[in-house]
């Protein structure tokens, strides 16, 4: 039971665009810009791993589900490497460059200040740049947040693998300004 | 030292905000809505109070100095109130409405899983509304967001009580969304 009144059948975040729109509209600023938007040398698919990876680490089932199934759609559907991510992104078959920026990632879901120059000096050595490293902070920053508000308020999350596929493949085509599918 | 290179005489967020101008939109915009702009029950103050709690919860010192300052400016100048809010939210002078959502706050600082129904409850047995518990977790969520941003690229965070408060009376008066300004090299 969501901690305040929500719209039914509206599930995780959706619901709560709906009940304060003026909130959502940065929102989802923010996630169109970070993630959607053309990137000089990061795909929306690797982009999109950060958020789900985060989401994960966080145990956000809505935003992890969602953000798997947008990054599904944006790698061309490729099942395989967004799960490896979630469960060891050392193993999986990414690049070495997505690898220390996850690392990244994770040291910021975990706190700011856990970022270490090692941290950095590893990922610049794999070719990451500047705006990689600022980016892959804010994402994961960001997901601290989506995430703690999709919990925090109790929303509704569902276990249905084809809604989450639904709901990936229309933000991966139409990005997040569109209205929601009910 | 940051961990990219940014511009210098900008500290904390700002020189976020001047490196990356497309993510410094919807940051801004969302800050504004959430801190700024008129709401049906929660001063400015009050909500400043939410952030800066939750910035200190995170050991952010440049957030919670300048969202301190902001609140202070929010609040008719009161510095003691905001002291007493980052001392203990229990026992400073604010309402028992804005201590039980200052309790939801800092829960959902620590996860948002950990905000409880009974935490809700006590909230709206002080009268708490729907909106103002929306709005209480989606500060301090927020604010989860700009503490790891800001430490997680390393900016520079000065310790200038002056300069905060400077800053901190510029924003309270036009809000969010007008242009930093420079601060003489450090």
């Amino acid at each position: 039971m969501p901690h305040i009144e929500l719209p039914q059948n509206v599930p995780g975040i959706r619901s709560l665009f709906v009940f304060r729109p003026e909130t959502a509209d940065p929102l989802c600023q923010l996630a169109q810009t970070l993630l959607h938007n053309p990137h000089p040398t990061l795909s929306a698919g690797e982009r999109e791993m950060i958020a789900a990876y985060v989401s994960n680490l966080n145990t956000c089932k809505f935003c992890t589900n969602s953000h798997s199934a947008i990054a599904r759609h944006q790698l061309g559907d490729d099942t395989a490497v967004v799960k490896q991510v979630l469960a060891d992104p050392e193993k999986a078959p990414i690049s070495d460059k997505l690898k220390e920026l996850l690392k990244i990632a994770a040291k910021v879901q975990s706190g700011g200040k856990n970022v270490t120059e090692a941290d950095v000096e590893l990922a610049r050595k794999e070719g990451a740049t500047d705006i990689e490293i600022h980016d892959t902070v804010l994402i994961s920053a960001a997901f601290c947040m989506y995430n703690r508000y999709v919990d925090g308020l109790a929303t509704w999350q569902p276990d249905n693998e084809e809604l989450y596929d639904k709901m990936g493949a229309q933000r991966a085509r139409e990005g997040y300004h569109a209205g929601s599918i009910k | 030292m940051p961990h990219i290179n940014l511009p210098t005489e900008f500290p904390g967020i700002r020189s976020l905000f001047m490196f990356r101008p497309e993510t410094a939109a919807p940051l801004n915009a969302l800050v504004q809505t959430l801190l700024h702009n008129p709401h049906p029950t929660l001063s400015a103050g009050e909500r400043e109070l939410i952030a800066t709690y939750v910035s200190r919860l995170n050991t952010c010192k440049y957030c919670c100095s300048i969202h301190g300052a902001i609140a202070q400016h929010q609040l008719g100048n009161n510095a003691e109130i905001v002291k007493q809010v980052l001392a203990d939210p229990e026992t400073a002078p604010i309402s028992n409405k804005m201590k039980a959502l200052l309790k939801i706050a800092s829960k959902v600082q620590s996860g948002g899983k950990n905000v409880t129904e009974t935490d809700v409850e006590l909230a709206r047995k002080e009268g708490a509304t729907d909106i103002e518990i929306h709005d209480s977790v989606l500060i301090a969520a927020a604010f989860c967001m700009y503490n790891r941003y800001v430490d997680g690229l390393a900016t520079w965070q000065p310790d200038n009580d002056e300069l905060y408060d400077k800053m901190g009376e510029q924003r309270a008066r036009e809000g969010y969304l007008t242009p930093p300004f420079k601060v003489i090299s450090h």
